[in-house]
Protein backbone atom coordinates (compact mmCIF):
# COMPACT_ATOMS: atom_id res chain seq x y z
CA UNK A 1 0.00 0.00 0.00
CA UNK A 2 2.83 2.56 0.74
CA UNK A 3 4.31 1.61 -2.60
CA UNK A 4 0.97 2.46 -4.65
CA UNK A 5 0.53 5.73 -2.48
CA UNK A 6 4.22 7.03 -3.39
CA UNK A 7 3.20 6.31 -6.87
CA UNK A 8 -0.04 8.39 -6.29
CA UNK A 9 1.46 11.59 -4.76
CA UNK A 10 4.30 11.37 -7.48
CA UNK A 11 1.05 11.41 -10.55
CA UNK A 12 -0.37 14.61 -7.96
CA UNK A 13 2.79 16.10 -7.81
CA UNK A 14 3.14 15.79 -11.70
CA UNK A 15 -0.53 17.18 -12.05
CA UNK A 16 0.10 20.36 -9.47
CA UNK A 17 3.19 20.98 -11.51
CA UNK A 18 1.52 21.14 -14.26
CA UNK A 19 -1.35 23.50 -13.62
CA UNK A 20 0.51 25.65 -11.61
CA UNK A 21 3.20 26.20 -14.17
CA UNK A 22 0.37 27.21 -16.55
CA UNK A 23 -1.23 29.54 -14.33
CA UNK A 24 1.89 31.07 -13.18
CA UNK A 25 2.81 31.79 -17.19
CA UNK A 26 5.36 29.13 -17.19
CA UNK A 27 3.85 27.92 -20.41
CA UNK A 28 7.28 28.48 -22.48
CA UNK A 29 8.84 26.26 -19.52
CA UNK A 30 5.92 23.55 -19.95
CA UNK A 31 5.71 23.51 -23.73
CA UNK A 32 9.07 24.35 -25.31
CA UNK A 33 12.37 24.05 -22.19
CA UNK A 34 10.42 20.42 -20.98
CA UNK A 35 9.45 18.55 -23.85
CA UNK A 36 13.42 19.32 -25.55
CA UNK A 37 15.21 18.42 -22.44
CA UNK A 38 13.00 14.95 -21.46
CA UNK A 39 14.02 14.18 -25.47
CA UNK A 40 17.31 14.62 -24.94
CA UNK A 41 17.26 13.01 -21.33
CA UNK A 42 15.67 9.91 -22.68
CA UNK A 43 17.88 9.74 -25.75
CA UNK A 44 21.23 9.68 -24.28
CA UNK A 45 19.51 7.89 -21.46
CA UNK A 46 18.94 4.90 -23.67
CA UNK A 47 21.46 4.79 -25.37
CA UNK A 48 24.13 5.17 -22.37
CA UNK A 49 22.25 2.36 -20.67
CA UNK A 50 22.20 -0.02 -23.64
CA UNK A 51 26.19 1.06 -24.34
CA UNK A 52 26.76 -0.28 -20.80
CA UNK A 53 25.13 -3.41 -21.14
CA UNK A 54 27.39 -4.04 -24.23
CA UNK A 55 30.33 -4.06 -21.75
CA UNK A 56 28.90 -6.92 -20.26
CA UNK A 57 30.51 -10.40 -21.89
CA UNK A 58 28.06 -12.94 -22.47
CA UNK A 59 30.79 -16.20 -22.96
CA UNK A 60 28.31 -18.82 -23.32
CA UNK A 61 25.29 -20.24 -25.05
CA UNK A 62 22.39 -20.89 -22.49
CA UNK A 63 20.68 -23.28 -23.59
CA UNK A 64 17.39 -22.42 -21.46
CA UNK A 65 14.88 -24.17 -24.47
CA UNK A 66 11.39 -24.91 -25.03
CA UNK A 67 12.27 -27.74 -27.64
CA UNK A 68 14.77 -30.30 -28.51
CA UNK A 69 18.03 -29.25 -30.02
CA UNK A 70 19.49 -30.21 -32.77
CA UNK A 71 21.28 -33.50 -32.23
CA UNK A 72 21.05 -36.74 -34.21
CA UNK A 73 19.08 -36.53 -37.62
CA UNK A 74 16.86 -39.22 -36.35
CA UNK A 75 15.86 -37.17 -33.37
CA UNK A 76 13.02 -34.75 -33.70
CA UNK A 77 14.01 -31.65 -33.00
CA UNK A 78 12.11 -27.50 -32.64
CA UNK A 79 14.05 -25.35 -34.77
CA UNK A 80 11.88 -22.27 -33.37
CA UNK A 81 12.67 -23.22 -29.82
CA UNK A 82 15.30 -24.14 -30.01
CA UNK A 83 17.60 -22.71 -33.02
CA UNK A 84 21.16 -23.72 -33.68
CA UNK A 85 21.30 -21.21 -36.59
CA UNK A 86 20.89 -16.96 -37.32
CA UNK A 87 17.81 -17.55 -39.15
CA UNK A 88 16.33 -19.47 -36.02
CA UNK A 89 17.38 -16.50 -33.72
CA UNK A 90 15.29 -14.70 -35.90
CA UNK A 91 12.26 -16.68 -35.93
CA UNK A 92 12.32 -16.84 -31.85
CA UNK A 93 13.48 -13.49 -31.31
CA UNK A 94 10.61 -12.44 -33.99
CA UNK A 95 8.09 -14.08 -31.97
CA UNK A 96 9.63 -13.27 -28.81
CA UNK A 97 9.04 -9.19 -29.33
CA UNK A 98 6.17 -9.71 -31.00
CA UNK A 99 4.06 -11.89 -29.60
CA UNK A 100 5.74 -12.51 -26.66
CA UNK A 101 5.83 -16.41 -26.73
CA UNK A 102 7.48 -16.73 -23.66
CA UNK A 103 5.00 -15.02 -21.83
CA UNK A 104 2.45 -17.42 -23.46
CA UNK A 105 3.85 -20.50 -21.75
CA UNK A 106 3.26 -18.54 -18.07
CA UNK A 107 1.67 -21.32 -15.89
CA UNK A 108 -0.01 -20.94 -12.84
CA UNK A 109 0.78 -23.28 -10.09
CA UNK A 110 -1.78 -23.81 -7.35
CA UNK A 111 -1.88 -26.60 -4.42
CA UNK A 112 -4.85 -28.92 -4.91
CA UNK A 113 -5.39 -31.63 -1.95
CA UNK A 114 -1.71 -32.49 -1.30
CA UNK A 115 -0.23 -31.83 -4.68
CA UNK A 116 0.71 -29.14 -6.89
CA UNK A 117 -1.17 -28.27 -9.73
CA UNK A 118 -0.13 -26.95 -12.79
CA UNK A 119 -2.19 -24.48 -14.89
CA UNK A 120 -1.74 -22.59 -18.38
CA UNK A 121 -2.38 -18.99 -17.41
CA UNK A 122 -2.35 -16.53 -20.34
CA UNK A 123 -4.29 -13.62 -18.84
CA UNK A 124 -1.09 -11.93 -18.38
CA UNK A 125 0.00 -12.50 -22.21
CA UNK A 126 -3.22 -11.38 -23.28
CA UNK A 127 -3.76 -7.93 -21.95
CA UNK A 128 0.03 -7.62 -22.03
CA UNK A 129 0.04 -7.88 -25.49
CA UNK A 130 -3.25 -5.85 -25.88
CA UNK A 131 -1.37 -3.03 -23.72
CA UNK A 132 1.38 -2.90 -25.73
CA UNK A 133 0.50 -2.98 -28.96
CA UNK A 134 -2.23 -0.42 -28.74
CA UNK A 135 0.52 1.92 -27.44
CA UNK A 136 2.50 1.60 -30.16
CA UNK A 137 -0.55 2.33 -32.74
CA UNK A 138 -1.40 5.48 -30.32
CA UNK A 139 2.19 6.42 -30.55
CA UNK A 140 2.29 6.00 -34.42
CA UNK A 141 -0.83 7.83 -34.84
CA UNK A 142 0.26 11.12 -32.75
CA UNK A 143 2.35 11.12 -35.83
CA UNK A 144 -0.18 13.41 -37.07
CA UNK A 145 0.73 16.31 -35.38
CA UNK A 146 4.36 15.98 -36.16
CA UNK A 147 4.43 15.71 -39.88
CA UNK A 148 3.39 18.41 -42.43
CA UNK A 149 1.63 16.07 -44.96
CA UNK A 150 0.65 13.55 -42.96
CA UNK A 151 2.08 10.92 -44.04
CA UNK A 152 -0.74 8.62 -46.10
CA UNK A 153 -0.21 5.63 -43.46
CA UNK A 154 -0.40 7.66 -40.95
CA UNK A 155 -4.09 8.47 -41.43
CA UNK A 156 -4.88 4.84 -42.51
CA UNK A 157 -3.56 3.56 -39.54
CA UNK A 158 -5.95 5.85 -37.73
CA UNK A 159 -8.96 4.97 -40.22
CA UNK A 160 -8.59 1.10 -39.56
CA UNK A 161 -8.55 2.41 -35.40
CA UNK A 162 -11.73 3.92 -36.02
CA UNK A 163 -13.03 1.95 -38.56
CA UNK A 164 -16.37 1.41 -36.22
CA UNK A 165 -16.94 5.16 -36.05
CA UNK A 166 -18.72 4.97 -32.61
CA UNK A 167 -19.61 8.40 -31.18
CA UNK A 168 -17.97 11.74 -32.59
CA UNK A 169 -15.39 12.38 -32.45
CA UNK A 170 -15.22 8.56 -33.27
CA UNK A 171 -13.82 6.21 -30.45
CA UNK A 172 -10.28 4.34 -31.39
CA UNK A 173 -10.23 1.27 -30.53
CA UNK A 174 -6.79 0.89 -29.55
CA UNK A 175 -7.57 3.70 -26.87
CA UNK A 176 -10.03 1.48 -25.33
CA UNK A 177 -7.84 -1.90 -25.53
CA UNK A 178 -5.19 0.35 -24.28
CA UNK A 179 -7.35 1.44 -20.71
CA UNK A 180 -8.38 -2.43 -20.59
CA UNK A 181 -5.17 -3.53 -20.57
CA UNK A 182 -3.86 -1.32 -18.26
CA UNK A 183 -6.53 -1.68 -15.92
CA UNK A 184 -5.78 -5.53 -15.94
CA UNK A 185 -2.12 -4.79 -15.21
CA UNK A 186 -2.76 -2.20 -12.37
CA UNK A 187 -5.43 -4.33 -10.38
CA UNK A 188 -3.15 -7.69 -10.98
CA UNK A 189 -0.74 -5.83 -9.29
CA UNK A 190 -3.33 -4.25 -6.67
CA UNK A 191 -5.47 -6.90 -5.81
CA UNK A 192 -3.49 -10.01 -5.95
CA UNK A 193 -2.04 -10.60 -2.17
CA UNK A 194 1.51 -12.39 -3.98
CA UNK A 195 1.77 -9.87 -6.91
CA UNK A 196 1.28 -6.69 -3.96
CA UNK A 197 3.82 -8.34 -2.19
CA UNK A 198 6.36 -7.70 -4.95
CA UNK A 199 5.54 -4.96 -6.35
CA UNK A 200 7.55 -1.48 -5.82
CA UNK A 201 6.96 2.35 -7.07
CA UNK A 202 8.23 1.75 -10.18
CA UNK A 203 6.11 -0.84 -11.21
CA UNK A 204 2.58 0.77 -9.81
CA UNK A 205 4.44 4.17 -11.15
CA UNK A 206 4.77 2.92 -14.79
CA UNK A 207 1.62 1.96 -14.98
CA UNK A 208 -0.67 5.08 -13.41
CA UNK A 209 1.89 7.32 -15.40
CA UNK A 210 0.64 5.94 -18.53
CA UNK A 211 -2.95 5.79 -17.29
CA UNK A 212 -2.43 9.37 -16.78
CA UNK A 213 -1.43 10.24 -20.12
CA UNK A 214 -4.27 8.01 -21.70
CA UNK A 215 -6.57 9.43 -19.67
CA UNK A 216 -5.97 12.79 -20.07
CA UNK A 217 -5.36 11.90 -23.53
CA UNK A 218 -9.13 10.33 -24.12
CA UNK A 219 -10.47 13.59 -21.80
CA UNK A 220 -9.10 15.69 -24.77
CA UNK A 221 -10.34 13.75 -27.51
CA UNK A 222 -13.85 13.30 -26.21
CA UNK A 223 -14.72 15.73 -23.35
CA UNK A 224 -12.90 18.80 -22.99
CA UNK A 225 -11.10 19.04 -26.91
CA UNK A 226 -8.06 20.99 -27.21
CA UNK A 227 -7.39 23.28 -29.75
CA UNK A 228 -5.65 20.78 -32.45
CA UNK A 229 -4.47 23.34 -34.36
CA UNK A 230 -2.32 24.74 -31.93
CA UNK A 231 -0.89 21.50 -30.98
CA UNK A 232 0.23 20.71 -34.22
CA UNK A 233 1.21 23.97 -34.90
CA UNK A 234 3.55 23.68 -31.68
CA UNK A 235 4.30 19.87 -32.59
CA UNK A 236 5.53 20.90 -35.97
CA UNK A 237 8.00 23.55 -34.49
CA UNK A 238 9.33 21.35 -32.53
CA UNK A 239 10.61 18.85 -34.97
CA UNK A 240 11.47 22.36 -37.43
CA UNK A 241 13.58 23.71 -34.15
CA UNK A 242 11.08 26.85 -34.42
CA UNK A 243 8.74 26.10 -31.65
CA UNK A 244 6.34 28.88 -30.47
CA UNK A 245 4.53 29.07 -27.01
CA UNK A 246 0.95 28.07 -28.05
CA UNK A 247 -2.10 29.99 -26.99
CA UNK A 248 -5.58 28.40 -25.34
CA UNK A 249 -4.32 25.21 -25.41
CA UNK A 250 -5.94 24.07 -22.44
CA UNK A 251 -5.42 22.33 -19.02
CA UNK A 252 -5.73 18.88 -19.94
CA UNK A 253 -3.30 19.40 -23.14
CA UNK A 254 -0.57 20.37 -20.31
CA UNK A 255 -1.19 17.75 -17.97
CA UNK A 256 -1.10 15.20 -21.12
CA UNK A 257 2.16 16.77 -21.92
CA UNK A 258 4.07 16.96 -18.67
CA UNK A 259 3.07 13.26 -18.08
CA UNK A 260 4.82 12.30 -21.37
CA UNK A 261 7.59 14.02 -20.63
CA UNK A 262 7.91 12.46 -17.32
CA UNK A 263 7.57 9.00 -18.82
CA UNK A 264 10.29 10.11 -21.60
CA UNK A 265 12.79 11.55 -18.93
CA UNK A 266 12.34 8.52 -15.81
CA UNK A 267 12.26 5.76 -19.02
CA UNK A 268 15.91 5.06 -19.61
CA UNK A 269 16.29 4.98 -15.45
CA UNK A 270 13.36 2.73 -15.06
CA UNK A 271 12.28 -1.17 -15.83
CA UNK A 272 11.11 0.53 -18.81
CA UNK A 273 14.24 -0.49 -20.23
CA UNK A 274 12.80 -3.58 -21.59
CA UNK A 275 12.20 -2.02 -24.32
CA UNK A 276 15.79 -2.39 -25.46
CA UNK A 277 16.87 -4.95 -23.13
CA UNK A 278 14.54 -7.79 -24.69
CA UNK A 279 16.96 -7.54 -27.54
CA UNK A 280 20.08 -8.36 -25.51
CA UNK A 281 18.37 -11.30 -23.96
CA UNK A 282 21.02 -13.84 -23.45
CA UNK A 283 18.69 -17.29 -23.06
CA UNK A 284 16.34 -15.59 -26.23
CA UNK A 285 18.80 -14.31 -29.07
CA UNK A 286 21.95 -16.72 -28.77
CA UNK A 287 21.44 -19.93 -31.10
CA UNK A 288 21.81 -23.03 -29.01
CA UNK A 289 24.85 -24.62 -31.13
CA UNK A 290 27.08 -25.87 -27.94
CA UNK A 291 27.65 -28.96 -29.39
CA UNK A 292 28.41 -27.27 -32.66
CA UNK A 293 31.06 -25.09 -32.23
CA UNK A 294 33.58 -24.34 -29.33
CA UNK A 295 32.63 -21.25 -27.02
CA UNK A 296 35.96 -19.68 -25.37
CA UNK A 297 35.35 -17.62 -22.01
CA UNK A 298 36.72 -13.98 -23.16
CA UNK A 299 38.03 -13.50 -19.50
CA UNK A 300 40.11 -17.28 -19.06
CA UNK A 301 42.95 -16.27 -16.94
CA UNK A 302 46.03 -17.55 -19.50
CA UNK A 303 47.24 -20.63 -17.22
CA UNK A 304 50.64 -21.77 -18.00
CA UNK A 305 50.15 -25.45 -19.42
CA UNK A 306 52.99 -27.90 -20.08
CA UNK A 307 51.48 -30.40 -21.90
CA UNK A 308 52.37 -34.23 -22.71
CA UNK A 309 54.70 -33.23 -26.10
CA UNK A 310 56.45 -30.63 -24.22
CA UNK A 311 56.87 -32.44 -21.50
CA UNK A 312 58.62 -35.78 -23.75
CA UNK A 313 60.61 -32.97 -25.37
CA UNK A 314 61.76 -32.57 -22.29
CA UNK A 315 62.75 -35.49 -20.87
CA UNK A 316 62.92 -37.68 -24.26
CA UNK A 317 66.86 -38.31 -23.81
CA UNK A 318 66.25 -39.78 -20.54
CA UNK A 319 63.02 -41.55 -20.91
CA UNK A 320 64.76 -43.63 -23.24
CA UNK A 321 67.54 -44.41 -21.42
CA UNK A 322 65.50 -45.74 -18.66
CA UNK A 323 63.38 -47.53 -21.59
CA UNK A 324 60.11 -45.64 -21.29
CA UNK A 325 58.07 -46.18 -23.61
CA UNK A 326 57.89 -43.07 -26.43
CA UNK A 327 54.83 -41.17 -28.59
CA UNK A 328 57.51 -40.04 -30.54
CA UNK A 329 61.06 -41.30 -31.33
CA UNK B 1 37.17 -0.91 -22.93
CA UNK B 2 35.84 -4.08 -24.92
CA UNK B 3 32.27 -4.16 -26.04
CA UNK B 4 31.23 -7.25 -27.11
CA UNK B 5 28.49 -8.06 -30.00
CA UNK B 6 29.50 -3.89 -30.45
CA UNK B 7 28.93 -4.04 -34.13
CA UNK B 8 24.99 -5.52 -33.98
CA UNK B 9 24.33 -3.20 -31.12
CA UNK B 10 25.81 -0.07 -32.17
CA UNK B 11 23.93 -1.29 -35.64
CA UNK B 12 20.43 -1.72 -33.48
CA UNK B 13 21.17 1.92 -31.65
CA UNK B 14 21.71 3.54 -34.86
CA UNK B 15 18.16 2.03 -35.87
CA UNK B 16 16.29 3.18 -32.90
CA UNK B 17 17.89 6.38 -33.04
CA UNK B 18 16.82 7.24 -36.95
CA UNK B 19 13.30 5.90 -35.91
CA UNK B 20 12.34 7.70 -32.59
CA UNK B 21 13.92 11.00 -34.38
CA UNK B 22 12.04 10.59 -37.81
CA UNK B 23 9.67 13.50 -37.38
CA UNK B 24 12.78 15.42 -37.67
CA UNK B 25 14.40 14.33 -40.57
CA UNK B 26 10.70 14.49 -41.97
CA UNK B 27 10.54 18.12 -41.37
CA UNK B 28 13.98 18.76 -42.06
CA UNK B 29 14.55 22.03 -44.21
CA UNK B 30 10.71 22.67 -44.09
CA UNK B 31 9.34 25.49 -42.99
CA UNK B 32 5.54 25.19 -42.34
CA UNK B 33 3.50 27.72 -42.33
CA UNK B 34 -0.26 26.78 -40.43
CA UNK B 35 -3.09 26.66 -43.12
CA UNK B 36 -4.90 30.24 -44.51
CA UNK B 37 -8.41 29.04 -43.21
CA UNK B 38 -10.54 31.68 -45.98
CA UNK B 39 -13.16 33.67 -43.90
CA UNK B 40 -13.84 35.53 -47.52
CA UNK B 41 -17.09 34.20 -48.83
CA UNK B 42 -19.86 36.62 -49.73
CA UNK B 43 -22.05 35.55 -46.74
CA UNK B 44 -19.46 36.68 -44.46
CA UNK B 45 -18.33 39.57 -46.38
CA UNK B 46 -21.46 41.03 -45.68
CA UNK B 47 -22.04 40.51 -42.40
CA UNK B 48 -21.44 43.78 -39.89
CA UNK B 49 -19.82 42.16 -37.60
CA UNK B 50 -17.34 39.03 -38.30
CA UNK B 51 -18.57 36.74 -35.75
CA UNK B 52 -19.04 33.11 -35.66
CA UNK B 53 -21.81 31.11 -33.84
CA UNK B 54 -20.48 31.10 -30.50
CA UNK B 55 -16.60 33.24 -30.15
CA UNK B 56 -13.95 32.12 -32.20
CA UNK B 57 -11.60 30.11 -29.72
CA UNK B 58 -14.86 28.47 -28.86
CA UNK B 59 -15.55 27.52 -32.11
CA UNK B 60 -12.11 26.59 -33.05
CA UNK B 61 -11.43 24.17 -30.13
CA UNK B 62 -15.03 22.65 -29.70
CA UNK B 63 -17.70 23.29 -33.09
CA UNK B 64 -17.80 19.16 -32.76
CA UNK B 65 -18.84 19.01 -30.01
CA UNK B 66 -21.74 21.59 -30.86
CA UNK B 67 -22.77 20.27 -33.63
CA UNK B 68 -23.20 16.94 -32.12
CA UNK B 69 -25.20 18.41 -29.46
CA UNK B 70 -27.05 20.08 -32.51
CA UNK B 71 -27.51 16.47 -34.26
CA UNK B 72 -28.88 15.16 -31.09
CA UNK B 73 -31.55 17.47 -30.16
CA UNK B 74 -32.54 17.70 -34.06
CA UNK B 75 -32.78 14.26 -34.62
CA UNK B 76 -34.15 12.86 -31.23
CA UNK B 77 -36.13 15.78 -30.03
CA UNK B 78 -37.02 18.21 -32.65
CA UNK B 79 -35.17 21.19 -31.59
CA UNK B 80 -34.50 23.21 -34.93
CA UNK B 81 -33.21 26.32 -33.61
CA UNK B 82 -30.41 26.93 -31.21
CA UNK B 83 -29.53 30.39 -29.30
CA UNK B 84 -26.40 31.46 -29.08
CA UNK B 85 -24.97 32.76 -25.99
CA UNK B 86 -24.76 36.20 -27.26
CA UNK B 87 -28.75 35.69 -27.64
CA UNK B 88 -28.45 35.46 -31.61
CA UNK B 89 -30.81 32.59 -33.10
CA UNK B 90 -29.43 30.02 -35.90
CA UNK B 91 -31.17 27.39 -37.24
CA UNK B 92 -30.09 24.34 -36.79
CA UNK B 93 -28.20 22.56 -40.04
CA UNK B 94 -24.93 21.24 -40.75
CA UNK B 95 -25.38 22.52 -43.96
CA UNK B 96 -27.96 25.50 -44.27
CA UNK B 97 -26.15 27.01 -41.49
CA UNK B 98 -22.13 26.42 -41.23
CA UNK B 99 -21.77 26.17 -44.63
CA UNK B 100 -24.36 28.71 -45.50
CA UNK B 101 -21.26 31.50 -44.22
CA UNK B 102 -18.46 28.93 -44.72
CA UNK B 103 -19.35 27.89 -48.01
CA UNK B 104 -16.01 27.59 -49.17
CA UNK B 105 -15.77 24.47 -47.46
CA UNK B 106 -12.56 23.47 -49.55
CA UNK B 107 -10.53 26.14 -48.03
CA UNK B 108 -11.50 26.32 -44.57
CA UNK B 109 -12.95 23.13 -42.74
CA UNK B 110 -11.15 21.05 -44.79
CA UNK B 111 -7.73 22.77 -44.49
CA UNK B 112 -7.78 22.58 -41.22
CA UNK B 113 -9.27 19.16 -41.06
CA UNK B 114 -6.13 18.17 -43.28
CA UNK B 115 -3.73 19.33 -41.21
CA UNK B 116 -4.89 17.71 -37.82
CA UNK B 117 -5.40 14.80 -39.47
CA UNK B 118 -9.34 14.60 -39.14
CA UNK B 119 -11.96 13.21 -41.02
CA UNK B 120 -15.55 13.83 -40.32
CA UNK B 121 -17.32 11.53 -41.69
CA UNK B 122 -20.93 13.59 -42.33
CA UNK B 123 -20.41 14.35 -46.15
CA UNK B 124 -21.82 10.88 -47.54
CA UNK B 125 -25.22 12.01 -46.49
CA UNK B 126 -25.02 15.62 -45.54
CA UNK B 127 -25.05 17.66 -48.53
CA UNK B 128 -22.05 20.06 -49.95
CA UNK B 129 -23.77 22.91 -51.80
CA UNK B 130 -21.23 23.52 -54.50
CA UNK B 131 -21.07 20.16 -54.94
CA UNK B 132 -24.46 19.77 -56.22
CA UNK B 133 -24.73 22.59 -58.27
C1 LIG C 1 -9.39 25.47 -36.78
C2 LIG C 1 -9.43 24.20 -37.44
C3 LIG C 1 -10.80 23.67 -37.88
C4 LIG C 1 -11.71 24.27 -38.69
C5 LIG C 1 -11.61 25.63 -39.36
C6 LIG C 1 -12.81 23.36 -38.79
N1 LIG C 1 -12.55 22.22 -38.06
FE1 LIG C 1 -13.84 20.71 -37.73
N2 LIG C 1 -12.49 19.79 -36.56
C7 LIG C 1 -11.24 20.30 -36.24
C8 LIG C 1 -10.60 19.42 -35.32
C9 LIG C 1 -9.20 19.62 -34.74
C10 LIG C 1 -11.49 18.37 -35.05
C11 LIG C 1 -11.30 17.20 -34.06
C12 LIG C 1 -10.68 16.03 -34.71
C13 LIG C 1 -10.17 15.00 -33.70
O1 LIG C 1 -10.35 15.13 -32.50
O2 LIG C 1 -9.57 14.07 -34.20
C14 LIG C 1 -12.66 18.65 -35.85
C15 LIG C 1 -13.77 17.83 -35.87
C16 LIG C 1 -14.90 18.10 -36.57
C17 LIG C 1 -16.06 17.26 -36.58
C18 LIG C 1 -16.25 15.98 -35.81
C19 LIG C 1 -15.34 14.93 -36.40
C20 LIG C 1 -15.67 13.49 -36.11
O3 LIG C 1 -14.76 12.68 -36.28
O4 LIG C 1 -16.78 13.20 -35.73
C21 LIG C 1 -16.96 17.86 -37.40
C22 LIG C 1 -18.36 17.36 -37.73
C23 LIG C 1 -16.37 19.06 -37.92
N3 LIG C 1 -15.11 19.18 -37.40
C24 LIG C 1 -16.99 19.92 -38.81
C25 LIG C 1 -16.42 21.09 -39.27
C26 LIG C 1 -17.04 21.96 -40.25
C27 LIG C 1 -18.39 21.73 -40.87
C28 LIG C 1 -16.19 22.99 -40.44
C29 LIG C 1 -16.33 24.17 -41.36
C30 LIG C 1 -17.51 24.95 -41.18
C31 LIG C 1 -15.02 22.77 -39.60
N4 LIG C 1 -15.21 21.59 -38.92
C32 LIG C 1 -13.95 23.61 -39.54
C33 LIG C 1 -10.68 21.45 -36.71
C34 LIG C 1 -11.33 22.37 -37.50
C1 LIG D 1 -25.94 8.08 -42.19
C2 LIG D 1 -26.15 9.40 -42.71
C3 LIG D 1 -25.68 10.56 -41.83
C4 LIG D 1 -24.40 10.82 -41.43
C5 LIG D 1 -23.12 10.05 -41.73
C6 LIG D 1 -24.48 12.04 -40.67
N1 LIG D 1 -25.76 12.49 -40.60
FE1 LIG D 1 -26.41 14.17 -39.68
N2 LIG D 1 -28.29 13.74 -40.18
C7 LIG D 1 -28.69 12.66 -40.92
C8 LIG D 1 -30.13 12.68 -41.03
C9 LIG D 1 -30.97 11.65 -41.77
C10 LIG D 1 -30.58 13.83 -40.32
C11 LIG D 1 -32.00 14.31 -40.13
C12 LIG D 1 -32.30 15.36 -41.10
C13 LIG D 1 -33.53 16.15 -40.69
O1 LIG D 1 -34.36 15.61 -39.96
O2 LIG D 1 -33.59 17.29 -41.14
C14 LIG D 1 -29.39 14.48 -39.81
C15 LIG D 1 -29.42 15.67 -39.11
C16 LIG D 1 -28.30 16.32 -38.65
C17 LIG D 1 -28.32 17.62 -38.03
C18 LIG D 1 -29.48 18.53 -37.77
C19 LIG D 1 -30.25 18.88 -39.03
C20 LIG D 1 -29.50 19.37 -40.23
O3 LIG D 1 -30.06 19.59 -41.28
O4 LIG D 1 -28.27 19.56 -40.16
C21 LIG D 1 -27.02 17.92 -37.73
C22 LIG D 1 -26.49 19.18 -37.07
C23 LIG D 1 -26.22 16.79 -38.15
N3 LIG D 1 -27.02 15.84 -38.69
C24 LIG D 1 -24.87 16.72 -37.98
C25 LIG D 1 -24.06 15.68 -38.45
C26 LIG D 1 -22.65 15.63 -38.27
C27 LIG D 1 -21.82 16.68 -37.57
C28 LIG D 1 -22.23 14.49 -38.87
C29 LIG D 1 -20.80 13.97 -38.97
C30 LIG D 1 -20.10 13.75 -37.72
C31 LIG D 1 -23.41 13.83 -39.41
N4 LIG D 1 -24.50 14.57 -39.12
C32 LIG D 1 -23.36 12.63 -40.09
C33 LIG D 1 -27.89 11.70 -41.48
C34 LIG D 1 -26.52 11.60 -41.30
C1 LIG E 1 -23.00 33.95 -39.40
C2 LIG E 1 -22.02 33.28 -40.22
C3 LIG E 1 -21.38 32.06 -39.63
C4 LIG E 1 -22.00 30.89 -39.34
C5 LIG E 1 -23.47 30.52 -39.41
C6 LIG E 1 -20.96 30.00 -38.89
N1 LIG E 1 -19.75 30.64 -38.90
FE1 LIG E 1 -18.01 29.90 -38.29
N2 LIG E 1 -17.14 31.68 -38.45
C7 LIG E 1 -17.75 32.82 -38.97
C8 LIG E 1 -16.83 33.92 -38.86
C9 LIG E 1 -17.13 35.35 -39.31
C10 LIG E 1 -15.67 33.43 -38.25
C11 LIG E 1 -14.41 34.23 -37.86
C12 LIG E 1 -14.60 34.64 -36.42
C13 LIG E 1 -13.40 35.31 -35.81
O1 LIG E 1 -12.31 35.20 -36.38
O2 LIG E 1 -13.60 35.95 -34.77
C14 LIG E 1 -15.89 32.02 -38.01
C15 LIG E 1 -14.96 31.16 -37.42
C16 LIG E 1 -15.13 29.81 -37.31
C17 LIG E 1 -14.14 28.91 -36.82
C18 LIG E 1 -12.76 29.27 -36.27
C19 LIG E 1 -11.80 29.48 -37.41
C20 LIG E 1 -10.44 29.93 -36.94
O3 LIG E 1 -10.00 30.96 -37.39
O4 LIG E 1 -9.84 29.22 -36.15
C21 LIG E 1 -14.66 27.64 -36.90
C22 LIG E 1 -13.99 26.33 -36.52
C23 LIG E 1 -15.99 27.78 -37.43
N3 LIG E 1 -16.23 29.10 -37.68
C24 LIG E 1 -16.85 26.71 -37.63
C25 LIG E 1 -18.19 26.88 -37.85
C26 LIG E 1 -19.16 25.82 -37.75
C27 LIG E 1 -18.85 24.35 -37.44
C28 LIG E 1 -20.38 26.36 -37.95
C29 LIG E 1 -21.74 25.67 -37.88
C30 LIG E 1 -22.11 25.30 -36.54
C31 LIG E 1 -20.17 27.77 -38.22
N4 LIG E 1 -18.85 28.03 -38.15
C32 LIG E 1 -21.19 28.67 -38.52
C33 LIG E 1 -19.03 32.89 -39.49
C34 LIG E 1 -19.99 31.92 -39.34
C1 LIG F 1 3.90 8.25 -24.91
C2 LIG F 1 3.36 9.12 -25.67
C3 LIG F 1 1.85 9.39 -25.73
C4 LIG F 1 0.80 8.56 -25.45
C5 LIG F 1 0.83 7.13 -24.95
C6 LIG F 1 -0.42 9.32 -25.70
C7 LIG F 1 -1.70 8.82 -25.54
C8 LIG F 1 -2.84 9.45 -25.98
C9 LIG F 1 -4.14 8.85 -26.08
C10 LIG F 1 -4.48 7.42 -25.66
C11 LIG F 1 -5.00 9.77 -26.60
C12 LIG F 1 -6.48 9.57 -26.90
C13 LIG F 1 -6.82 9.79 -28.36
C14 LIG F 1 -5.98 9.06 -29.37
O1 LIG F 1 -5.68 7.87 -29.17
O2 LIG F 1 -5.59 9.68 -30.37
C15 LIG F 1 -4.23 10.97 -26.83
C16 LIG F 1 -4.74 12.14 -27.36
C17 LIG F 1 -3.99 13.28 -27.58
N1 LIG F 1 -2.62 13.43 -27.41
FE1 LIG F 1 -1.37 12.04 -26.74
N2 LIG F 1 -0.07 10.59 -26.10
C18 LIG F 1 1.30 10.66 -26.16
C19 LIG F 1 2.06 11.75 -26.55
C20 LIG F 1 1.56 12.98 -26.95
C21 LIG F 1 2.35 14.12 -27.31
C22 LIG F 1 3.88 14.19 -27.32
C23 LIG F 1 1.48 15.11 -27.65
C24 LIG F 1 1.85 16.51 -28.12
C25 LIG F 1 1.79 16.84 -29.35
C26 LIG F 1 0.13 14.59 -27.51
C27 LIG F 1 -1.03 15.27 -27.79
C28 LIG F 1 -2.30 14.72 -27.78
C29 LIG F 1 -3.51 15.44 -28.16
C30 LIG F 1 -3.58 16.89 -28.62
C31 LIG F 1 -4.56 14.53 -28.05
C32 LIG F 1 -6.03 14.78 -28.38
C33 LIG F 1 -6.34 14.23 -29.73
C34 LIG F 1 -7.77 14.44 -30.16
O3 LIG F 1 -8.47 15.28 -29.61
O4 LIG F 1 -8.17 13.74 -31.10
N3 LIG F 1 0.22 13.29 -27.06
N4 LIG F 1 -2.92 10.75 -26.43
Amino acid sequence: MKNLGISLFAIAVLVTVSVGATSAGWSGLLTIVIPYAALAVFLIGFVTRVFRWTKSPVPFRIPATCGQQASLPWIRRNPLDCPSSLAGVIGRMFMEVFLFRSLFRNTEMEIAGQRPVYGSAKWLWFFGLLFHWSLLIIVVRHLRFFLEPIAAWVNTLAAIDGFFEIGSPTLYLTDAALLAGLTFLFFRRAVAPRLRYISLVTDYFALLLIMGVATTGLLMRHFFPADLLAVKNLALGWVTFAPTIPKGVGPVFSIHLLFVCALLAWFPFSKLMHMGGVFLSPTRNLANDNRMNRHVNPWNAPVKVHTYEEYEDEFRDKMKLAGLPLEKE
Amino acid sequence: MKLYNGGKIIAGMVAFLIAVTFPFWYGRGKTVSPPDLKLDTPTIEQLKEKRCVEPAAYMRASHMKLLVAWREGAVREGIRSYTATDGRAFQVSLTGTCLGCHSNKDKFCNRCHDYTGSKPACWSCHIIPEEVR
